[in-house]
């Protein structure tokens, strides 16, 4: 797929002058006509409802810098008129909010794909690396962008995850000064938080160039998971256009209809109703959560008892993603072929709604009925606490013991030779 | 591969639907504790994808907020001419804007807006005008806070959106002021209200059971006529509540409902453009194996 040929003829005068001096028209014809494993299935369209919700969130975060005013005595009282007297206002507003959660549903799904199809295995190391660093600007960016409307939870929500900083030894205490622009969280702290929260988006776009030039380089990974061959290229691809387009065409208007429900019906289902109250350093909600797409790494945060050690966890939740491509022994790269995997796979996931599902909870709460066990260490056994605990201990055991042992022991089934012999024999069907 | 690809279409919506689903629920968990009772049911017109406010009730709720609640409670957001605004409480198909509504004129008109002189620079008092906001009715946090024994009364523009519940929360609120559980020790200042949030474990007897609720400073505010209403409504406790909570349900996303009304189109767009891309998929890939 990497050495495909240009199959680009320029017609008119000007595309053939241009052609000879910035060929931008053969680059968007190559595009299109990129061979691609004609065995995709949807849930290798969120690529495409990714890069959909990065205009999304551009185009109307734009829009709302328009109006926006940086300032804590305003900022709150700015984002409201916002909605009740800017021109389609409140859509642009809910619609970059809930786009927000519409980004993370897509992008949890898409690494969830790459994982279970070994799309971060040789000679993809780097598209998932860049994907994974794209994902910690995303959530960086996301959690700037929450502190802006200068809600109690943006306040509070910056208190708490700044404070993290100030957990490093000696040197985080002046990193948090330095990050807040003063002693405490105020007017400077929301103007560089709104100076960042411009910027990154544009440094996720640029990412997104080197995700797509390193997945043009290697070439496009399928749900069998095989490398095809020069000489099946012919039979076992299609052009992306029109074959794909229209493919994730149709999976875009699919999650566009679940956006538009949120954003027309139920704009406010997926926040805080506390971010409704201006920020007020004076008063602590009852209980600081994060939005629902940083509930896991909250989780895994308050899952350590030592505070500087439950900061390293959290990255560190993150930071083993970028060397999968090295803990990964298995010789397969779909999971499809690997079915010891594939429960582990599964056990993940479910690992994962549940550390989603502890993050919002107190940690003292019982998990089940109303009644006290017995107290391991610092916490009964049935309450939050502890269940987070066993779920983190799970996380990073995938990683790190699961992953490596099962790819070295495991036998996995048979690989078909070409893309071609699952599609022709239909065993796609069963395992779609 | 018909079948197959319906159903695999099938499968992925169904499985965005349940996430969506999933994620709404799990958005809210943490809220039960502390909580007091199940809240009770407006039973509100507004509600649903469907609904849209009645008016007569929102014009009753704006009188019930201007000659009670806004004695204490600001409403700094709003603007008078907001009241006309399509779909609140005093929009009518004959005005030429909202600013020029007759209604909204003759109630700015009442109030008295704190401005200087443009000649002098001296402070003077004018007359509202549909495009000046809701005054307020301390002249700062502090004073507000000083007349309501040291905190100020919240402004009530967003009330609805800051509270879970939104309406059915601040109807259960005002309605939900009763004679404090027996052995509830009750500092001077607060009211015992069952809806309120918060824990009375440490201010009852050892042992006893906890009532559901927590204190609130308000003392409970309506009292059965306080309103005059203007149509044939009978101004029960109830129905004030029902009403205010309406009409800061309104002012809260005074766009709700057009919101509401655009999405249905949106999404009848959306879901005839989806056939239509559905169908175009089919015969792009009609002969191929995939």
């Amino acid at each position: 797929m990497s050495d495909h040929e240009s199959t680009y003829v320029p017609k008119t005068g000007i595309e053939k002058w241009l052609d000879t001096r910035l060929p931008i028209v053969r680059f968007g014809a190559d595009y299109l006509a990129l061979p691609t494993p004609r065995n995709l299935n949807y849930w290798y369209t969120f690529g495409a409802i990714l890069a959909l919700c990065l205009v999304i969130q551009i185009a109307t975060g734009i829009i709302l810098a328009m109006h926006y005013v940086p300032n804590t005595e305003m900022a709150f009282a700015s984002v409201e008129r916002i909605m009740r007297d800017v021109n389609g206002g409140d859509l642009i507003r809910y619609t970059h909010a809930n786009g927000a959660s519409m980004f993370f549903i897509a992008v949890y799904l898409h690494m969830l794909r790459g994982l279970y199809y070994g799309s971060y295995k040789a000679p993809r190391e780097m598209i998932w690396i860049v994907g994974c660093l794209i994902f910690f600007l995303m959530i960086a960016t996301a959690f700037l962008g929450y502190v802006l409307p200068w809600g109690q939870m943006s306040y509070w929500g910056a208190e708490v995850i700044t404070n993290l900083i100030g957990a490093i030894p000696v040197v985080g205490e002046p990193i948090l000064i330095w990050l807040r622009g003063g002693p405490a969280i105020d007017n400077a702290t929301l103007n560089r938080f709104f100076s960042l929260h411009y910027l990154l988006p544009f440094v996720i776009a640029g990412c997104v160039v080197l995700h797509l030039w390193a997945l043009h380089t290697a070439g496009q990974n399928n749900p069998v998971g095989i490398l095809i061959p020069k000489d099946r290229q012919a039979k076992d691809t299609v052009p992306f256009h029109p074959y794909y387009t229209v493919k994730d065409g149709f999976a875009i208007i699919l999650f566009l209809i679940l956006f538009a429900v949120f954003v027309f019906f139920m704009p406010n289902a997926l926040g805080h109703a506390d971010n409704y109250i201006p920020a007020n350093p004076l008063v602590t909600p009852a209980h600081i959560v994060p939005e629902w797409y940083m509930l896991p790494f909250y989780a895994i945060l308050r899952a350590i008892p030592d505070k500087f050690g439950g900061v390293m966890a959290m990255f560190g939740a993150i930071g083993v993603l970028f060397i999968l491509p090295w803990l990964d022994t298995s010789k397969v790269r779909s999971m499809r072929y690997r079915p010891t995997m594939r429960t582990f796979f599964i056990l993940f996931v479910i690992v994962g709604l549940i550390l989603g599902w502890c993050g919002a909870q107190l940690p003292d709460a019982p998990v089940i009925g109303d009644f006290k066990t017995f107290i391991l260490i610092d916490g009964d056994l049935n309450s939050y606490l502890w269940l987070t605990r066993f779920a983190t201990a799970y996380y990073f055991a995938f990683f790190l013991i699961i992953m490596p042992l099962v790819g070295l022991r495991e036998t996995p089934q048979t690989i078909p030779a070409t893309i071609s012999e699952p599609v022709l024999s239909g065993t796609e069907e069963t395992k779609g | 591969m018909t079948l197959k690809t319906n159903i695999r279409a099938m499968k992925k919506t169904l499985v965005l639907i349940a996430a969506a689903a999933g994620l709404t629920f799990a958005a809210q968990p943490a809220l039960a504790a502390g909580e007091g009772h199940a809240l009770r049911n407006g039973g509100f017109s507004f509600e649903g994808p469907f609904g849209s406010f009645d008016q007569g009730q929102l014009q009753r709720g704006y009188k019930v907020y201007r000659e009670v609640c806004a004695s204490c409670h600001s409403m700094n957001l709003m603007h008078f001419r907001t009241l006309a605004e399509p779909g609140g409480p005093f929009f009518s198909a004959d005005q030429a804007s909202p600013a020029e509504n007759r209604w909204v004129k003759a109630i700015a008109k009442e109030a008295q807006i704190a401005d200087i002189d443009t000649e002098t620079g001296e402070p003077v008092m004018r007359d509202g005008t549909a495009a000046d906001r809701f005054p307020s009715p301390y002249p700062n946090a502090t004073a507000a806070a000083a007349a309501n024994g040291g905190a100020a009364p919240p402004d009530l523009s967003v009330m609805a959106k800051a509270r879970h519940g939104g309406a059915n929360y601040i109807y259960s609120l005002l309605t939900g002021y009763a004679a404090a559980p027996q052995g509830l020790q009750i500092r001077p200042g607060q009211h015992y209200n069952m809806y309120m949030a918060g824990d009375l474990t440490p201010f009852m007897p050892e042992g006893a059971h906890v009532p559901p609720g927590g204190f609130i400073a308000m003392p409970s505010p309506l009292t059965a006529g306080q309103v005059t209403y203007d149509d044939e409504s009978v101004a029960s406790v109830d129905q004030m509540a029902k009403d205010v909570a309406a009409y800061i349900a309104w002012a809260s996303d005074p766009r709700q409902v057009q919101r509401k009304q655009s999405g249905l189109g949106v999404l009848i767009f959306l879901f005839i453009f989806a056939g239509i891309t559905y169908l175009s998929y089919r015969r792009i890939w009609k002969g191929v194996a995939h």
